[in-house]
C-alpha cells in the first residue's frame, strides 16, 4: 500500500495522546487521587495532539467538506466509529484538563472500604476507556481489511495499542520531566516496559509477516485452473489507480531497511534513553521511529487486488 | 422469489482482447452519469485515467504449448459487496431493485477505503471530483426509455464485436445470462471470500474433431477423381452450344 502521510501523522499523533491520557489517569491514582495543574497542562497537551491529528486527517480526504458524513454509518464501519470517538475524546480530555484546572473535585461515589471515586477520576476513567476505545477503532481499520494478509490479524489492534501506550506514556515521562513532577520516575519506567513489550509484538508481527503464504493466486484471479499463470499485460501501459494506490515507492530494499531503522529508533533507542533519564529525547527520537514504523506498515502490505496488475503494457 | 441481480457473463472462450468494450465503456460513461472519467497526462510518458473496464492477457503454460487468455476485468458487482459495509458515509451502496453496487458522488468524501476492500481492484479514483467512481453497469442506460429496447444494454456488451459478453438476471432462471452460467460452467472470480460476485465467466473450452483417413477422400465426388476435371476442347459441344468454358 502507498504509506500515506496524512495517515500516518494521524495514527501517530493520536496515539501518543490517547497513551498521554492513561498515563495521566493512572499516574493520577498512583499519587493517590492528586488534582491541579499538572494533570490539566497534561490533558491540554493530548487534546492539542488530537486536534493536530484531526487536522492531518483533513489532507487525507479529497472532499474534507462532507467528512461530517463519516459519521453515518458507525453500525457496520470501523471507519466511521473512529470519526466520531476523535471528537468525543477531545471533549472528555477539554473536560478533564477544565476540572483538574479549577480543582473540582466533588466526591460522587463512596465506596465500601472507604475510598472514594471524585469527579476527576471518574473522568480520567472514562477517558481512559475511550482512549482504549478509539486504539480498538483504529486498529481494527487495518485489521478488518481482509485483503491485506499482513494487517487482517488481532496483532495489528494490539500493535496499535502498545504503540500508543508507549509512546503516550514517554511523553508523560517527558512532560513530568519539564514539570519537575514526582510521577516522572513512575511514567519513565512504565514507559520502558510498555515500550518493550511494543517492541516484542511488533516484531512478532514483521516475523509473522514474512512467514505468512499468500491467500489467493492467479488461479483463481482469473478462474484458470492451470499451474503456470502469468500476465502478459494489465491492460494498459500507463499507470492507474490501483498501481499507485497499492504499491509503495522503494520496493523491498527500502522496506527492510526501515523496519531496521525503527526497531532500533522507535523503540531500543528510547529504552535507553529513558534508562539514561533523558525522557524528552526518548520521546522525540520514539516519535520519529514511530513515523517510520507506520510508513514500513503501510509500505510492507499487500493486496489481493495487486495479482491483476503486475505486468506494464 | 429471489432478488434480481443485474450482472455481465463474459465468455473467456470467445474473448479476443480487442479492447472495444474499454473504449466504448469510457466513451459512454466519460460524458454520462457517472462522468467525467479523467486522465491526467494522456500525451505524457506516464498517462494515468479513470477506467470502469480494463481487458488484461495472461498466458498459461510454457512455449511453445501456451495459451492465451484475454480477460476482461470490472466492478463484479458482489451480492456480498465486502466494499460497501467500509464506506463511513454510506456513498457506498447496493440498490435493491436491481443489486448494482454504486456511489453517491454526493456523499463520497474520498477516503478510499472502499477500494481498500476489494479485492478484484475494481475500484477506480477520480482525481478531479475526489470520488470513489467504478462500473455502474450502465446504470444511466439500461432503464433509459428514450433509447430502444434492444439497446438498453451496458455499452460494453454493445460494443463486443465478438459476442463476448451476455448482460442479464443471473438470479432469473430463465435469463440468457443465468443459461449461460448454468449450461457452460459459469464461475465466479476468487470465489474463496466469499463476496458471491454476481459477474460470471464462462471457461475456456477446447474444440477438437477427429478424421478418420476414409473422411479425407470424397467419396460423394461425382467425377470419382480428386483434383480439376480436365478442360474440355473447344470444339466440344455444349448444352446451350454457345460456350464450352
Amino acid at each position: 500500500m502507498k504509506p500515506a502521510f496524512s495517515v500516518i501523522f494521524l495514527t501517530t499523533l493520536i496515539g501518543a495522546a490517547q497513551g498521554l491520557l492513561i498515563a495521566l489517569t493512572a499516574g493520577q491514582m498512583y499519587a493517590g487521587g492528586q488534582s491541579g495543574g499538572f494533570f490539566a497542562l497534561g490533558a491540554a497537551l493530548a487534546l492539542a495532539l488530537l486536534c493536530l491529528g484531526l487536522v492531518a486527517s483533513v489532507f487525507h480526504l479529497a472532499n474534507p467538506q462532507r467528512g461530517w458524513r463519516a459519521a453515518a454509518r458507525w453500525r457496520t464501519s470501523w471507519l466511521s466509529r473512529e470519526v466520531i470517538l476523535i471528537p468525543a475524546l477531545s471533549a472528555l480530555a477539554f473536560l478533564y484538563a477544565v476540572i483538574h484546572a479549577f480543582g473540582w473535585a466533588p466526591v460522587l461515589v463512596r465506596l465500601g472500604n472507604g475510598a472514594a471515586i471524585d469527579l476527576p477520576l471518574a473522568l480520567g476513567l472514562l477517558t481512559t476507556l475511550a482512549s482504549l476505545a478509539l486504539f480498538v477503532c483504529t486498529g481494527m481499520i487495518y485489521a478488518c481489511v481482509r485483503f491485506i494478509r499482513q494487517w487482517a490479524s488481532g496483532w495489528t489492534v494490539v500493535n496499535y495499542l502498545l504503540m500508543g501506550l508507549a509512546s503516550g506514556f514517554t511523553l508523560a515521562a517527558a512532560y513530568a520531566r519539564l514539570q519537575d513532577s514526582l510521577l516522572s520516575g513512575f511514567m519513565s519506567g512504565a514507559a520502558v516496559w510498555l515500550t518493550l513489550l511494543a517492541l516484542a509484538a511488533r516484531a512478532f508481527q514483521l516475523w509473522r509477516n514474512t512467514t505468512g503464504a499468500p491467500c489467493s493466486t492467479l488461479k483463481s484471479a482469473i478462474g484458470v485452473h492451470h499451474a503456470q499463470i502469468r500476465q502478459i499485460t494489465q491492460g494498459f501501459m500507463g499507470s492507474s489507480f490501483n498501481t499507485v494506490e497499492f504499491t509503495a515507492p522503494g520496493g523491498a530494499e527500502t522496506v527492510r531497511g526501515l523496519s531496521a531503522f525503527f526497531l532500533a529508533v522507535g523503540f531500543v533507542a528510547p529504552v535507553a534513553l529513558l534508562l539514561a533519564g533523558m525522557p524528552v529525547l526518548a520521546f522525540l527520537c520514539q516519535y520519529v521511529g514511530l513515523l517510520a514504523e507506520r510508513w514500513v506498515f503501510f509500505a510492507d502490505a499487500d493486496h489481493v487486488q495487486n495479482l491483476y496488475y503486475q505486468a506494464k503494457g | 422469489m429471489t432478488k434480481k441481480q443485474l450482472a455481465l457473463v463474459i465468455d473467456l472462450n470467445v474473448c479476443v482482447g480487442c479492447h472495444a468494450c474499454v473504449t466504448s465503456c469510457k466513451e459512454w460513461n466519460t460524458s454520462g452519469w457517472a462522468g467525467p472519467l479523467p486522465d491526467v497526462n494522456p500525451y505524457g510518458a506516464d498517462p494515468n485515467g479513470v477506467f470502469f473496464n480494463r481487458v488484461q492477457t495472461y498466458e498459461c503454460g510454457t512455449f511453445p504449448n501456451t495459451e492465451t487468455i484475454h480477460f476482461p476485468k470490472s466492478c463484479l458487482h458482489c451480492e456480498e459487496p465486502p466494499c460497501v459495509p467500509v464506506c463511513p458515509t454510506g456513498a457506498s451502496y447496493k440498490r435493491d431493485e436491481d443489486g448494482i453496487v454504486l456511489v453517491d458522488y454526493d456523499k463520497c468524501i474520498g477516503c478510499k477505503y472502499c477500494s481498500w476492500s476489494c479485492p478484484y481492484g475494481a475500484r477506480e479514483f477520480d482525481p478531479v471530483q475526489g470520488v470513489m467512481k467504478k462500473c455502474t453497469l450502465c446504470v444511466d442506460r439500461i432503464y433509459d426509455q428514450t433509447i430502444e429496447a434492444e439497446r438498453r444494454k451496458p455499452a460494453c456488451v454493445l460494443a463486443c464485436p465478438a459476442g463476448a459478453r451476455i448482460f442479464g438476471d443471473i438470479n432469473d432462471p430463465e435469463s440468457e445470462a443465468a443459461r449461460a452460467i448454468r449450461d457452460n460452467g459459469g464461475f465466479p472470480l476468487m470465489p474463496e471470500w466469499g463476496t458471491r460476485p454476481a459477474n460470471h465467466y464462462l471457461p475456456r473450452r477446447k474444440t477438437t474433431t477427429t478424421l478418420h483417413p476414409d473422411q479425407l477422400t470424397r467419396v460423394d465426388n461425382p467425377l470419382k477423381a480428386e483434383g480439376e476435371t480436365p478442360r474440355p476442347a473447344f470444339t466440344t459441344p455444349t448444352i446451350d452450344g454457345v460456350s464450352s468454358w
